[in-house]
């Protein structure tokens, strides 16, 4: 029943779509003044599309197998929390959700636009519309959430115990409001430029939209990264798996076209390149779902891979990108009023230095996530473009990356000079000391490390001493970019000050290094609703006598049949405890792992200050230089 | 004219940029190195399953015919399924088989060729699995069929009829 | 009798483990950059498969008969191919792929430069 609800919905919601595509050209021809019924027919297809996707939730919470989605995805035995985010953790349901926030999103918009030119409020709408339009039928042809099965099965196949768990479950909506948000960036650019509206104004009115999507997707991948940490059992929190670097990428984009909002916002300058820059953020999105949705790219992915599906993804996003492409290159004539000159030491230069260093990052992940395509089509040789990639190209740039953004902000609009910034140099020579000791005492003989360090430590003082300063000039951007000198420091004392140890224990053994000594006490076994499970139990001493108990679990499921390893994490504010337990084929011992991880919250802790920064920025009622 | 170059530059772009995309999306996403065909056999040491003696890969391929190495495991569900095609071929005059024991278990090993029949002529012992990687495989099931100590098929997977039919037509 | 072969087996347990605590690094190291085949994006560091477990075996093995770390990605790229090792090598297959990013690079630092050319001007 739910589901029959569901799917008409959908259709409705369709049919809603294209009303509202005609009316809006209607209106956009005929009379000055915006018609209300299109803001009334845009909620109505937000409901619709609401409705169809309580719909499906309900088939799953029911477990309604005659739902295929459900029957494939979901499970009689399945806790109520993870039936209803297996909604989502699926192809078709996780479409059913950009369609959620695609027509969640262009309502709002016109919500919040009423002080807007009608011509761009109805613009904007059809351009979103030509997006929404694309994913109804790429729904209702080739990925239905509401296809029916007969005869109904007694139980469903889906019970994928990684998938169950609650980062998991929240990380795609959160997500997707970044990623599937940045569609209202799209549309409205694409408007402002066919009008020629590229304006200061503009610039203010868009910069919430640009701040929300950013929160959102920054938070998103966030919580991937942490989801990967707790449940993926290898203790790592980025990979540079092609599915990571594809949320990578818009957010890039995002964050570059957010700082030049900014100059935009004060100085008509730059406007052709944030029109490229808001064009290639939901591009990317886009490009990225292609990616790992149509089974091109292999990763770590969960979907269901289908180069049909693929295709249709290939050539729905090449439309939008002809499109885009003409849309620029026809409406967009550079003004002449335009302000072209840059004075080299100004924020606004600072800020240009950030756009080529973030687009130099930018490209990096592209080609390192794309190039093995391109090189299996060409030439059919298949290689493999992982960290020592990234690292290397990437690590080196940062530090230059890092001083800028330390100086950046401290310089003043159109010309700045050094007078009263002795502490700049303070601080400098305080970085460099402090890193050289660091680096020296933990003998590594990187000189790269060192300079990187040092760089860091430099953003984190300088934003650190803005803290305290009597008139802060833009509390939001510091919070943000001290947020990400923590995390740069967190990352490389994280790297630096790691231990891992890899060993087989039997029960009653023990291993003992300089550092501490682990004792594998007992294992108990328990009977679960959907699992068995053997926990592990650690004693571990470390040289100060202090004692911890870690519990690794090794959960048997009977339905699908996959051994799980839990990680038994223990976390503090100087470092998390990792343990990991797995089976050996035919013997009577356990590989455990043991890793030491420093400050590996304060990673955690860094990402939501960038977010705090933003979110700061965005209830901020007046604008600070 | 010049303003034109740039569109123009970049539809090209794009359009290359699809075109990779698409025949992207036509290959299969299996991945079998080439080099492995007409490859020589690795040489190795190995131990003899069920006994402590070790023999030298030389030894085991040295006659002037074609060898059938199969990798198996008693835990392998697929390898079961194969069995019966490794028997028949077996039956043949011209190939030998050789066993490839593959990280198992002495006795369930020998309970499974108890319980579905003994096609080879010598199998050896892997218990690491580091054997397996000399020949550059994957796991189990896989087979390699050789002639004059080189490598003249691989086959990933179990055998089926198919490959049976495909080895020998290849062996005549 | 029975204690004393016990406290025996035990302490060569132990003290296998602990001299092998220098090699675990650069073997963690090898195997970090190792692809796991068989999985779905996972090293051979990470992954638990019964290939990745070889693998890792095999690298200890190398490292001890005094393979270099070279020598072992070449060595596993002999029988798997390029696709095993995550760092791609520079090699004309790859000459894009590595040059590419530093050539935007380079082209986006020409533009910011005529954009402060053009103001001297």
């Amino acid at each position: 029943m739910a589901s029959l609800i569901g799917f008409y919905s959908l259709v409705f919601g369709f049919c809603s779509s294209l009303l509202i595509f005609l009316f809006s050209i209607k209106n956009f021809k005929n009379s000055n003044i915006f018609d209300k019924k299109i803001i009334y027919l845009t909620f109505l297809q937000f409901f619709f599309v609401l409705v169809s996707f309580l719909g499906l939730i309900f088939s799953f919470v029911n477990s309604d197998f005659s739902n295929e989605t459900v029957f494939n995805h979901s499970h009689t035995t399945k806790p109520l929390f993870y039936k209803i985010s297996g909604t989502w953790g699926n192809h078709e349901g996780s479409l059913l959700l950009w369609l959620l926030v695609l027509t969640l999103f262009i309502f709002l918009f016109l919500l919040k636009s009423k002080e807007q030119i009608k011509k761009y409020r109805i613009l904007t709408l059809l351009f979103q519309q030509i997006i929404i339009i694309g994913f109804f039928i790429f729904v209702i042809k080739t990925s239905n959430p509401f296809n029916y099965i007969f005869p109904i099965p007694n139980e469903g196949l889906g019970l994928n115990p990684i998938l169950q768990d609650p980062a998991l479950a929240i990380h795609p909506p959160i997500l997707y409001l970044g990623y599937v948000g940045s569609s209202i960036i799209f549309s409205s650019t694409l408007a402002a430029t066919s009008l020629n509206y590229i304006s200061k104004e503009w610039a203010k009115h868009i910069k919430q939209w640009i701040l929300v999507s950013w929160i959102f997707l920054t938070l998103g991948i966030l919580l991937g990264s942490i989801w990967a940490y707790y449940e993926l059992g290898w203790g790592g929190f980025w990979f540079w798996d092609p599915v990571e670097n594809v949320s990578l990428m818009p957010w890039l984009a995002l964050t570059t076209l957010l700082h030049c909002i900014l100059v935009l916002e004060k100085k008509f300058a730059l406007t052709s390149w944030v029109i490229i820059l808001s064009i290639s953020t939901f591009t990317l999105s886009m490009g990225g779902t292609f990616l790992v949705r149509s089974g091109i790219l292999n990763s770590v992915h969960t979907f269901a891979n289908d180069p049909e599906r693929g295709l249709f993804i290939l050539i729905f996003l090449f439309c939008l990108i002809f499109l885009s492409l003409f849309v620029f290159f026809f409406f967009h004539k550079n003004q002449n009023k335009e302000f072209n000159s840059f004075f080299w030491l100004s924020k606004e230069s600072s800020i240009l230095i950030n756009n080529w260093f973030m687009m130099y990052f930018l490209t990096v992940v592209m080609i390192g996530t794309t190039y093995p395509i391109f090189l299996e089509v060409i030439s059919s040789e298949k290689i493999s473009v992982g960290p020592p990639f990234y690292n290397k190209l990437i690590i080196p740039f940062l530090i230059p990356f890092l001083f800028a953004m330390a100086i950046g902000p401290k310089l003043k609009w159109l010309k700045s000079n050094f007078v009263n910034k002795f502490y700049l140099i303070i601080f400098l020579i305080i970085s460099l000391l402090l890193s050289v000791i660091i680096i020296r005492s933990f003998d590594i003989n990187f000189l790269i490390n060192s300079i990187l360090l040092t760089s860091a430590f430099y953003l984190f003082f300088v934003t650190l001493r803005d803290f305290f300063t009597k008139k802060i000039k833009n509390l939001a951007q510091n919070i943000a970019h001290f947020g990400f000198s923590l995390l740069v420091l967190s990352i490389l004392f994280n790297n630096i000050l790691s231990t891992e140890i890899i060993t087989n224990l039997r029960i009653g053994e023990t291993f003992e290094t300089e550092k501490f000594k682990i004792n594998f006490e007992n294992i108990e076994q328990k009977d679960e609703q959907n699992f068995k499970s053997i926990i592990g139990k650690f004693n571990v001493e470390n040289s100060d006598g202090h004692v911890e108990i870690l519990k690794p679990e090794l959960r048997i499921y009977n339905q699908p049949n996959i051994v799980t390893s839990e990680a038994d994490i223990k976390t503090n504010f100087f470092s998390d405890r990792f343990m990991t337990m797995s089976l050996v084929q035919n013997q009577d011992y356990f590989n455990i792992r043991y890793q030491v991880k420093p400050l590996m919250i304060w990673i955690w802790i860094s990402v939501l200050l960038i977010c705090f920064g933003g979110l700061k920025s965005l209830i901020k009622k007046r604008y600070e230089i | 004219m010049k303003f034109k170059i740039l569109p123009i530059f970049f539809t090209i772009i794009f359009l290359i940029i699809f075109l990779i995309f698409y025949k992207g999306l036509q290959n299969p996403n299996i991945y079998t190195p080439k080099n492995n065909i007409q490859k020589n056999i690795p040489s190795f040491k190995v131990r003899i399953f069920d006994t402590t003696n070790e023999i030298n890969s030389k030894e085991i391929f040295k006659d002037n015919q074609f060898y059938l190495m199969n990798i198996w495991a008693s835990w392998c569900v697929p390898c079961r399924d194969e069995h019966t095609f490794l028997l028949d071929l077996n039956d043949q005059k011209n190939i030998k088989i050789i066993g490839l024991n593959y990280k198992d278990n002495n006795r369930s090993a020998k309970k499974f060729l108890k319980e579905l029949g003994n096609p080879y002529n010598v199998i050896l012992l892997d218990e690491d699995g580091t054997i397996a990687i000399e020949w550059g495989a994957y796991g189990v099931p896989e087979s390699f069929l050789i002639y004059n100590k080189k490598i003249i098929k691989k086959i990933i997977g179990p055998l089926n009829e198919n490959l049976l039919q495909e080895i020998k037509e290849l062996i005549e | 009798m029975k204690n004393l072969k016990f406290i025996i087996i035990f302490l060569i347990i132990f003290s296998f483990n602990f001299s092998n605590a220098q090699d675990i690094d650069l073997q963690s190291k090898i195997s970090k950059n190792l692809r796991c085949l068989i999985c779905q994006g996972q090293s051979i560091h990470d992954s638990d498969s019964e290939f990745a477990n070889s693998i890792k075996i095999l690298v200890a093995n190398k490292l001890n008969e005094g393979f270099s770390e070279k020598q072992i990605y070449d060595y596993l790229k002999g029988k798997y191919g390029e696709w095993i090792s995550y760092d791609p090598e520079f090699n004309k297959n790859t000459y894009f792929l590595w040059l590419l990013p530093i050539l935007m690079f380079l082209i986006g630092g020409a533009i910011i430069a005529k954009l402060f050319i053009i103001k001297k001007n």
